[in-house]
């Protein structure tokens, strides 16, 4: 696909009235349209998010289809092939907007399999148990929400779109985790013990998921300025907390954390202190399944290119023969 | 219909059958009715268990959801003919999924067969979706009420899956000479099951009018199939049917690791509620 704006830089004329107006349209918190001017820094930027937002879908469909098979119900069984399908949605909708930017998807995923683009860390840690699907479901999910609550009002408009029919299924998925989870609440000790260890494995690198705090957090200035993000790290991370600590009462189970509270002077929840450290290990691939998961992927590109291949070659020799019954007529 | 289902289950427009409207139903089927269901859920059961490996490894994201969608179909017609059997001998459709052992499945050994390459596992499809529809547009018209409700819900779905793999088996026969040469080897392997597909059991004669005679599909399979073949410049396999054996309880030897990995955690939990 051709890059909707890559002709109006060059010319100083155009530069200086196109960022007038992008300057304009942002401080009006009105939206950017694909053919509208804006600086290729914003583009670089929204890219590089959206593109690893769609990455994260993809690689996150694995950790979970690692339960199809073995799903514990029938009716179960289908609900998580349903949520992982909606993620195979999700990334499908994510490079479509990424596209309008003027990269396309195969680039976008030529750049994962080659492992220059990144996606969400929290894919990296490996899904034990069934409970892990509730917890991924409630914890993970319920964390991407609140992350992305705010990004359907983000300034870039095609961003914005793809992220309310998101929202929306991923609010879904999150009631189906913590239905999962209140199933095993209710049942045997052994379901028990299985969801509250789901749940002491995955609340940290939930928390984790909203990014390294405001203080170390370089990108997070400039895309607030350019409305795409509207809250701090930590200020949605405080949320969360909030969120999940009422939540886990009615679980009857309970968060790894003691020191989680809320404070009245600041008006926050907080919580206890996170091991960045391991964060920064499983960002720079040194996680218990970032060689796993990228694996998985090559292989499934590999393997499946023949397939593509197939298929455009036969598009091909459909259009030629399209073509040639057209010039006969 | 609570919002968890409408997840899961696409809904069918009309008064199409799905499996909470049967369990609700407490329809009880005669006992040769009841084996005739399981007939069919397990067919279905298996080879959604099979395609559901496919999910995040398919040639592109398209796939993944096309097979995905495949999958979620089959596994909701499962459900709705397991449910309905399962009213026969006071058990559930999980009941019947994951704790009956291997001998008590009535599969087809076709739909156990193993998904191979993409090109196999659209062979596979191919087959199936075509036996499903001439089965199904008939089943629609069975005096068992239940089982035709099922199949009128079903005959739609299988619709689109016999386009989804006869689109699949005209790219790849007509695309590179790879995607051909897999095609073909895909189709060679698994038309040696197609044969049980058709095969009359006696309990068939105990059905009468509830249950459509295999046999009877035959013919308009084939027409149905080498039209596409055809269209594919491709050749009917001609290759000796397989012995079968599976609505009896005979099995392919793939049945057994399917089973053990569908059923190893809710057996390690008997009892328990999901």
């Amino acid at each position: 696909m051709a890059a909707p704006a890559a002709t109006q830089h060059g010319s100083p004329d155009v530069d200086a009235a196109g960022q007038q107006l992008f300057d304009e349209l942002i401080a009006q918190d009105s939206r950017i349209e694909p053919r509208d001017w804006m600086p290729e820094a914003y583009r670089k930027s929204l890219t590089r998010q959206i593109s690893q937002h769609a990455h994260s879908e993809i690689i996150g469909m694995q950790p979970e289809a690692n339960w199809i098979t073995r799903a514990p119900s029938l009716k179960r069984k289908a609900i998580l092939m349903a949520k992982v399908q909606d993620e195979a949605g999700h990334g499908l909708y994510l490079y479509s907007a990424a596209e309008t930017l003027g990269t396309a998807r195969d680039k976008m995923t030529e750049d994962l399999i080659a492992g220059k683009a990144r996606y969400s860390s929290i894919f990296n840690y490996p899904v034990l148990t069934w409970a892990d699907i509730g917890a991924i479901g409630w914890l993970v999910d319920g964390a991407a929400i609140c992350n992305q609550v705010p990004l359907c009002r983000a300034s870039y408009g095609p961003y914005g779109r793809a992220m309310v029919r998101i929202c929306k299924e991923e609010s879904f998925h999150q009631r189906q985790g913590f239905e999962i989870l209140l199933e095993l609440a209710n049942g045997t000790q052994a379901q028990r013990d299985m969801a509250q260890d789901a749940i002491n494995r995955w609340y940290a690198p939930s928390l984790m998921m909203f990014g390294p705090p405001d203080d170390d957090s370089p990108n997070s200035k400039q895309s607030m300025a350019w409305n795409i993000k509207r809250f701090s790290n930590d200020e949605l991370r405080s949320r969360f907390v909030g969120m999940i600590a009422e939540q886990v009462r009615a679980l009857g189970l309970t968060l790894p954390d003691p020191d989680v509270r809320f404070n009245e002077d600041t008006g926050r929840w907080e919580h206890g202190p996170l091991d960045w450290e391991e964060f920064k290990e499983v960002l720079a691939g040194r996680g218990p399944c970032n060689a796993q998961r990228m694996e998985r992927r090559r292989e499934a590109h590999e393997d499946g290119a023949w397939v593509r291949e197939a298929a455009a070659a036969y598009a091909d020799k459909q259009a030629r023969r399209a073509a040639t019954a057209t010039e006969a007529a | 219909m609570s919002e968890a289902n409408a997840s899961a289950t696409r809904i069918t427009p009309g008064n199409a059958l799905r499996p909470e409207d049967i369990a609700a139903s407490h329809a009880v089927p005669p006992p040769e009715a009841a084996e005739y269901a399981l007939w069919l859920g397990d067919d279905s059961l298996i080879l959604a268990q099979r395609l559901g490996w496919w999910i995040s490894r398919a040639p592109e994201l398209e796939e993944d959801v096309a097979l995905a969608n495949i999958a979620l179909d089959l596994i909701g017609h499962a459900r709705s003919f397991l449910t309905y059997a399962g009213h026969a001998s006071g058990r559930t459709e999980d009941d019947l999924a994951y704790f009956r052992r291997e001998p008590e499945f009535r599969s087809a050994h076709l739909f156990e067969q193993p998904n191979g390459d993409f090109a196999r596992t659209i062979a596979r499809q191919f087959v199936v979706s075509h036996y499903q529809w001439e089965l199904y547009s008939r089943l629609q018209h069975s005096t068992d009420a239940t089982l035709a409700g099922i199949a009128a819900k079903a005959v739609k779905e299988v619709d689109y899956h016999r386009d989804h793999s006869l689109q699949w088996v005209l790219r790849l026969a007509q695309g590179t000479e790879e995607s051909r040469r897999r095609m073909t080897a895909g189709l060679k392997l698994t038309w040696p099951y197609v044969e049980e597909l058709f095969a009359d059991e006696p309990l068939i004669d105990a059905l009468g009018g509830a249950a459509v005679r295999p046999s009877s599909l035959r013919e308009p399979f084939d027409a149905a199939v080498a039209a596409v073949l055809a269209e594919a410049d491709l050749e009917v396999p001609a290759v000796p049917g397989a012995t079968g054996g599976g609505r009896r309880g005979v099995h392919s030897e793939h049945l057994g690791y399917i089973l053990a990995e569908l059923q190893v955690l809710a057996r390690e939990h008997p009892g328990a509620s999901w």
